[in-house]
């Protein structure tokens, strides 16, 4: 029995919009709208050389990095200050979020008290670290406190939206055994939760942490304590060298936050 | 003999051992609480404080809504931009940082190297170091964003191409393509929803950032906010805080739909 040849047929990619015309009339539309929003921006050739030069002379103001004895002790102090930050900042925000993300999850928390607990994490979450840091120093003045109460506040949102997903996946049979056994909502807690979702939160917290060092260093920026302060002074005074060390310094110290932080989440897991 | 009765959750060792970091935990908090040198007399007048915030800030000055709606576009355009930029440069950097797509183990290092660069300085740093070079306004701000998105992008679309199924891509150079076009009818069809994914949860987060940059002048909402807190304006940094507010929810809401969409 002879094959039927099928006849000559094109292939074309499939596509995951409705046709082909509509996919081209996205891109379309997408790429005038990035090219009137560049326009927008009002680039031009011009600009990009002069800005050239600018680099150019940047460059040359920051080399070498300025590692005198008195830049070094506000270096040394600055870095200490933000370290102190991110620590403190991770103990009390994780405190506060715990009950939050139990707040937030699903499966333990009734309605009410479920939206409430969204509520919280949507709202802290909202608004980038400075805004926050920018509000603390009103209201506490400036110094590293006010950047405690930013880096806590945005800690809530992180950790317990992170930790409310974690204890929405528990295995629902130990809690029940839990309270089989005779054991009231706060020993459920306890004995049925928590020994699950321990880990995690050990985790978490390492990388809350990792993310609080980061943060901590650019919240002085607005006068909330730490190097950012005297990184913004050196910036102001044109004082490259030392501008170039701050951001040295600033890599090196979150560099070796990461690696911690990797190495202590990878023997948890 | 040992008794069976009781129960105990940990081994003597384990509990030791957590003890023994409890303890360690404890002496960290205890030494950088020490270092902060808190003014507790601040903590006290706090409420107070936050109260009278709150007063000046109530009721939000609606008259201002129309002179924060074009520095709120631009805010918008610098974070799109800025992830456009970021993607389009990340792409490369991606490939060569992708164990199995890098040519040669120098260019993996190179492509390692820009990642972690790119990540470790805040945004609110690249967006000074911008300033100096093009002078304040929008351009340093999406160059900021883009550089500092970088890292990010090019790292989660380096770990999509890295869990790529070869055996497409084989297929492809069977047919006797080049490697150009292996990576175009072979690659970038398996790595297309992790990068739209990837784009569209980036833009998310510079949407925040682009809220502040202005601080530094980087152009944006950041501009008109700090202004309004120099001159006490609080009526004025609630309108922008709300604007803020709506957009920040609105790209997420944008953001997790389109994600749940290519997923």
């Amino acid at each position: 029995m002879a094959t039927e040849q099928p006849e000559q047929r094109t292939w074309r990619r499939p596509t995951a919009f409705y046709n082909h015309y509509v996919k081209w009339a996205v891109y379309v539309v997408i790429t005038v709208f990035l090219l009137w929003s560049a326009w927008n921006m009002r680039i031009s050739v011009a600009r990009v050389i002069e800005g050239w030069g600018a680099a150019i002379g940047l460059i040359q103001g920051m080399v070498p990095p300025e590692f005198t004895p008195f830049k070094m002790d506000l270096l040394i102090e600055g870095l200490i200050e933000s370290l102190a930050m991110s620590v403190i900042a991770t103990i009390v925000g994780v405190l506060l979020s715990i009950p939050v993300a139990f707040m937030s999850a699903e499966n333990i928390a009734p309605r009410p008290v479920y939206w409430v607990g969204r509520g919280i994490i949507t709202v802290s979450r909202s608004f980038h670290e400075l805004i926050i840091a920018i509000i603390a120093v009103k209201a506490v003045g400036i110094g590293a406190l006010a950047g405690v109460i930013a880096l806590s506040y945005k800690t809530v949102g992180f950790f317990a939206k992170l930790l409310a997903e974690e204890i929405e996946d528990i295995d629902s049979g130990q809690m029940e055994a839990t309270e089989a056994t005779g054991a009231n909502r706060v020993q459920t807690m306890l004995f049925g939760v928590v020994p699950q979702v321990m880990p995690r939160i050990i985790g978490l917290t390492i990388y809350r942490w990792d993310i609080n060092i980061r943060h901590s260093t650019i919240v002085g920026i607005v006068g909330a304590g730490g190097i950012g302060a005297t990184l913004l002074n050196s910036f102001d005074q044109y004082d490259y060298d030392f501008f170039l060390t701050i951001i040295i310094a600033i890599i090196a110290i979150v560099m070796v936050g990461e690696l911690i932080s990797t190495y202590i989440r990878g023997r948890i897991q | 003999m040992t008794d069976y009765q009781t129960w105990e959750r940990r081994t003597p060792r384990q509990r030791i051992g957590r003890y023994i970091l409890m303890l360690i935990v404890l002496v960290a908090a205890a030494i950088s609480w020490q270092l902060l040198q808190i003014n507790y007399s601040y903590l006290g007048t706090a409420p107070e404080e936050f109260m009278d915030l709150i007063t000046r800030m109530y009721p939000p000055n609606v008259g201002y809504t129309g002179e924060i709606v074009s520095p709120m576009i631009e805010t918008i355009h610098i974070a799109i931009l800025g992830t456009a930029l970021a993607v389009l440069m990340s792409i490369p950097v991606a490939l060569i940082g992708a164990e199995n797509t890098t040519p040669n183990r120098f260019t993996f290092v190179l492509g390692k190297f820009i990642i972690s660069a790119s990540r470790s300085v805040n945004v609110i740093i690249w967006a000074l170091v911008f300033v100096i070079i093009f002078g304040s306004g929008a351009l340093a701000g999406t160059l900021a964003i883009a550089v500092r998105s970088i890292g990010f992008c090019s790292k989660l679309i380096a770990e999509a191409i890295e869990e790529i199924d070869p055996g497409q891509v084989e297929a492809i150079q069977a047919t006797g393509a080049n490697s150009v076009e292996a990576a175009i009818y072979g690659i970038a069809p398996q790595v297309k929803p992790a990068l739209i994914g990837v784009s569209t949860y980036r833009w998310d987060i510079n949407v925040r950032a682009s809220t502040i940059i202005g601080f530094v002048g980087a152009g944006g909402i950041g501009v008109e906010l700090n202004t309004s807190i120099n001159f006490f304006a609080w009526q004025q940094v609630l309108t922008i805080l709300l604007a803020i507010l709506v957009i920040v929810v609105f790209s997420e809401v944008v953001s997790a739909y389109l994600r749940r969409k290519v997923r």
